[in-house]
């Protein structure tokens, strides 16, 4: 662990450490679909796969945070296409809850974001993954909920 | 039953038959009509062709002395003026528009107020046999073609009845005694907006309603609206010239066939202020219900 | 601890132009549990799955990781790999570092340096992997199919000839559905109950399909394979073992109602067969309106009956059947005309629907084949057609395209022609859309060769003057509003789901969308399939279609049921919910998210300190779960889990990505 802090030695070099959650049945197609389209994109966001964006327990962005995260990002499928039917549903209304208490607690909302990225949806995979990427570069290491701080 | 009144300023001038008759049809059927004090300019329809924001604070400062006085169901005669209090009051429902304009009209908007057409008041909110119980003079064989224009039904989201096909009006008839005629031209544009710049293609608007009211068989016209009737009325010499036939269809604000079927005196409503000579129609039908 | 192995592919310069594959597999061999790691030019290959299978041989491997394309492309073709190694195929894991590392980072560094983490996320993954199996159900062999149209009439004689027993539900009492109105069927011409009867009356014979008409599905209960489904059948008060189908009582029954087969266009009786070819061809008595049923006066086709068959004391009847599969092919109603102030439909009886047409053009209909004009029964000579009434407008709550009108226009247009060759046709559209077999080439020539005039453009407004209708429109063509006298006006009606869509698809556990059309499980690649396993969508049901596209969705849905039918057992997913019942609480959150119905109550005894207890606790059903995890969050003890997914494995993953 001694090396997240040698990397975090200066801004310009430090990269951030994003933990995707993404649904097999739309998002980690849209990922999968971005590579098949040769698409670029920063490599800070790791996708854990889950059969649904409603499998996501709270509990993992929790401790996604906790072990050094820097960002989380879910991602599922658009409200209404979800494999499973209402999946998402539950995702949406959850997070949004989510996104408050985490700021509530000092995290800044665009650590945490929640997306609907389908299988088709490569360039917004991308630009979405970029996005948070840059956003979160400025923004700097998260030091709140981190377990060694 | 109380309501805050706006009159707007036709009803001072064009439409001065409108307000004097909807003043004493109310009186008869109790509903006690106050006027909101103070009351500004609708903005119809110079303000929305010019300021979308404009043509929303206007109305609204209406909406906001009515509610200061109370006075939460407004009951508005002429139908511009109806449309344009209701878009505001539409508008100033959500929350980030009602706090825009609170700011720009200086008063504390709190969006309770409701624009209600008088058509809409006598219509719903009084019983078919409240209305009933005044007529003495029944309208019988008067055959009547209600012409409602476009500003009580259109849009959708301001509409008082059906946008294609309204009825108010017709019920209100038949409960008087009258015969409304099946037409389809109820809401047919009279060329209202026309009717300073274009007055050729305004005529010939209002002719063709005029026409297809006589090919129903109607003796007369009713309106809830000081534009239309203006145009129906003032130009109806122009539209017969246009035609090449002769029309002669005295055109009535409901409110005044309310007051005749009530047994008010022609010049308490105003009769004698039409264009098209309006008074002998009525008395000729009103003197067979005496027996 | 698990013996985990590691193979990283190259997938020839795929991976490893942008990764340093060899760095990724010595790197790993470090990562706790790796026993053995190694780089080979194409894993998915037989070469490279064998070096899988001696590896996993030779080093005594309890699981292994891939790292190779995306597990959506190889995951099946590396669990296969594992079970011909000896091992349970869910020990495996398979991490993507193809589509989302080395084709969408050009530096190879940090490809290198990602592929590591995510390497080292599904090793920590692989190590608290568990053998999974998956259960068997025995199947019902035997279908139902709820709806008697085309779709549902083609769906039941193509299972049947495949050898199973079909059940062939109608809650009409007539089997023949909508085409049974219809006159005749574009792009051909032919007569269109010269092709149905044929395929009414062979369903009715068939050994293999039991017809239940006048019957409705009010419940269904079970899951796939094993559907149990209470039916009402309605009383007809007719019995028909002694029913001959003399037609007498018809004849003498002295009330009329407006036939709901003719559009209202003409009278039925209050006993009655909806239409002359109707199967099966004995009436029921309409109990709203039997005048013996309704005041005990009259009963004349009890006395007229020579085989007493009239039974005014019958009584509805409720079954409870088991079938396997199940088809849906509800149908669709004609969108409401009313809702159209504009064209005063419903007040103007001269304007009509294509459906009200074509029973007029029908030989055996109301007018005996001859058009008239239902006001006063006069010959229409110029007659007006408005398409997309109730079809692609968004003000009527109606977006979609209902597909089949502009060529049921095209073959009115024709047929008026054909049959009256002194009357002129209009037809206002907004698009022609002529999609379909010989389709575009009819409309041609209901344009060229049948005079059908053709005006690009809405109609705003029809009106009646004396005993004609302006029809008030605009060409948008010549940008000019246009007016038009006409006799007759035909409005296109759309489609839309039928009135109980939605309560049905609740009946049934299905889904439907924003309109009520039932939603298929996929759009493009599993569009007969329904999200609820074993039931399945034919015909206009799903959404808009033509005769044929119901009849090819039809037969497609009879190979899908056959399919299930056929199994004497299904497999059902292993990936799917587990509830710790030592933990769970038997709160019962878990139900009310699941989709599937799947997770139910159950009693379990226990010894608690000396004294059995009783208490609740959930229990997944395993033919029906399909392992989605939304009971898994809901759950406040955690005593659900996803098999193969579990919160243990997600958090190792997760720990494993934040550790570098």
């Amino acid at each position: 662990m001694s090396t997240v802090e040698d990397k975090k030695q200066t801004a310009q070099d430090w990269e951030p450490n994003i933990v995707g959650f993404a649904c097999n049945w739309c998002t980690y197609a849209g990922a999968d679909l971005a590579g098949l389209s040769r698409m670029q994109y920063p490599p800070n966001v790791k996708l854990i796969r889950v059969p649904c964006s409603g499998r996501t327990n709270p509990q993992f962005v929790l401790r996604a945070f906790q072990k050094g995260a820097d960002a989380v990002l879910v991602a599922g499928c658009h409200p209404g296409d979800c494999h499973y039917s209402t999946g998402n549903y539950f995702t949406r209304r959850r997070y949004l809850l989510m996104q408050r208490l985490l700021e509530y607690m000092g995290i800044d909302p665009r650590r945490f974001q929640a997306r609907w990225i389908s299988g088709s949806e490569a360039p917004k995979f991308r630009d979405v993954v970029t996005q948070m990427s840059e956003e979160v570069k400025a923004l700097g290491p998260n030091k709140k909920l981190r377990e060694e701080l | 039953m109380k309501y805050g009144f706006y009159p707007g300023c036709s009803l001072h001038g064009t439409g001065i038959e409108y307000g004097m008759s909807t003043t004493v049809v109310a009186k008869k059927l109790d509903i006690n009509l106050v006027e909101i004090p103070d009351w500004n300019c609708c903005g119809a329809s110079s303000a929305h062709n010019t300021d979308p924001l404009l043509a929303k604070a206007l109305p609204a400062r209406n909406l906001a002395l009515a509610e200061q006085y109370g006075l939460n169901d407004i009951a508005i005669p002429c139908a511009a003026c109806y449309q344009r209090l209701k878009m505001s009051e539409l508008a100033v429902q959500k929350e980030e528009t009602r706090e825009e304009i609170s700011e720009i009209i200086e008063m504390n908007l709190k969006g309770k107020a409701r624009a209600r057409s008088i058509l809409e008041v006598f219509s719903n909110d009084l019983s078919e046999e409240r209305i009933r119980e005044e007529v003495v003079k029944p309208l019988t064989g008067l055959k009547v073609a209600c012409y409602y224009g476009c500003l009580l039904v259109k849009p959708p989201e301001v509409a008082i009845d059906s946008t294609e096909h309204p009825l108010m009006m017709d019920r209100i008839i038949t409960t008087l005694g009258g015969t409304p005629v099946e037409w389809d031209y109820k809401t047919e544009c009279c060329g209202g907006a026309l009717s300073l710049t274009r007055v050729d293609a305004a005529v010939m608007m209002t002719a063709k309603i005029l026409h297809y009211a006589k090919l129903a068989g109607a003796d007369c016209i009713a309106t809830p609206c000081p534009l239309c009737t203006s145009n129906l009325d003032m130009r109806q010499k122009a539209a017969e010239k246009a035609l090449g036939i002769s029309i002669n269809l005295p055109v009535y604000y409901f409110t005044e066939l309310m007051g005749t079927a009530f047994g008010i005196a022609p010049n308490e409503l105003g009769l004698d202020k039409h264009f098209v000579e309006a008074k002998s129609l009525l008395q000729n039908i009103s003197a067979p219900a005496g027996q | 601890m698990k013996r985990i192995g590691v193979f990283v592919c190259h997938c020839g310069t795929n991976i490893a132009n942008t990764v340093h594959c060899d760095q990724v597999a010595e790197v790993a061999k470090d990562f706790p549990g790796v026993v053995y790691s190694c780089d080979y030019k194409y894993m998915c290959a037989e070469p490279g799955q064998q070096l899988i299978q001696d590896a996993v041989r030779e080093h005594n491997l309890d699981g292994y990781v891939v790292a190779a394309c995306s597990p959506r492309m190889h995951e099946p073709t590396f669990r296969k790999c594992a079970e011909r190694a000896g091992l349970n195929p869910y020990m495996i894991e398979q991490v993507n570092i193809r589509e989302q590392c080395s084709w969408v980072h050009a530096d190879k560094e940090k490809g290198t340096e990602k592929s590591i983490d995510l390497l080292r996320m599904a090793v920590a993954k692989a190590r608290k992997n568990e053998p999974l199996s998956s259960s068997t159900i025995p199947v019902t062999k035997r279908a139902l199919v709820i709806g008697a149209g085309i779709a549902g009439i083609q769906t039941a004689i193509d299972i049947a000839d495949n050898g199973f027993q079909v059940t062939l539900l109608d809650r009409e009492h007539s089997i023949g559905g909508r085409m049974a109105q219809v006159d005749k069927t574009f792009p051909t011409l032919d007569c269109s109950a010269c092709i149905l009867t044929p395929k009414m009356v062979e369903a009715a014979q068939h050994p293999n399909i039991e017809m239940v008409t006048y019957a409705e599905v009010t419940a269904v209960d079970g899951f796939v394979g094993n559907f149990d489904v209470t039916i009402r059948k309605k009383a007809r008060y007719v019995d028909f073992d002694k029913c001959t189908g003399c037609g007498a009582c018809q004849e003498k029954c002295p009330k009329k109602v407006s036939s709901e087969f003719e559009m209202g266009l003409g009278p039925r009786k209050a006993i009655y067969v909806p239409f002359p070819q109707a199967v099966p061809n004995k009436p029921v008595i309409d109990a709203e309106h039997c005048r013996y049923l309704l005041d005990g006066k009259c009963g004349v086709c009890k006395k007229i009956c020579p085989t007493e068959a009239v039974d005014y004391e019958q009584k509805d009847e409720v079954i409870v059947e088991r079938y396997g599969s199940i088809v849906v092919a509800t149908g669709f109603d004609q969108f409401d005309i009313s809702k159209y102030e504009e064209y005063g439909a419903g007040r103007y009886p001269d304007v009509i629907t294509g459906l009200h047409l074509e029973r007029l053009m029908n030989a055996s209909g109301p007018t005996a084949g001859k058009i008239k004009r239902p006001s006063d029964g006069k010959v229409p000579e110029k007659i007006v057609f408005i398409k997309c009434v109730g079809s692609r407008d968004e003000a009527k709550g109606r977006p979609y395209c209902s597909k089949a009108c502009c060529m049921y226009v095209a073959k009115h247009a024709t047929l008026i022609k054909e049959k009256m060759p002194q009357s002129k046709s209009y037809i206002f559209y907004m698009d022609v859309r002529t999609g379909g077999k010989s389709y575009e080439e009819f409309y041609k020539r209901t344009q060229e060769q049948y005079d059908g005039q053709y005006i690009r453009g809405r109609v705003s407004k029809i009106f009646q003057v004396g005993d004609k209708l302006i029809v008030r429109g605009e060409d948008s063509l010549i940008g000019r509003p246009v007016e038009i006298e006409a006799d007759l006006v035909v409005l296109a009606a759309g489609m839309e789901p039928r009135a109980d869509a939605v309560a049905l698809a609740r009946t049934l556990g299905i889904s439907y969308d924003q309109h009520g059309w039932y939603t298929e499980a996929h759009p493009k690649l599993q569009p007969i399939e329904t999200h609820t396993a074993g039931i399945y969508l034919a015909g206009v049901c799903q959404g808009p279609k033509d005769i044929p596209e119901s009849v090819a969705q039809a037969s497609a849905a009879a190979v899908k049921a056959t399919g299930l039918l056929s199994k004497g057992e299904l497999t059902s997913e292993a990936m799917i919910a587990e509830c710790n019942e030592a933990v769970c609480a038997g709160c019962g959150l878990c139900i009310s998210v699941c989709p599937y119905k799947a997770i139910e109550k159950k009693k379990v005894s226990e010894r608690v300190h000396g004294q059995m207890k009783e208490r609740v606790v959930a229990v997944v059903n395993p033919g029906l779960c399909q392992g989605c995890g939304a009971c898994t969050v809901n759950c406040p003890s955690s005593a659900m889990n996803i098999n193969g997914f579990t919160n243990e494995q997600i958090l190792a993953e997760v720990d494993a990505l934040c550790q570098r």
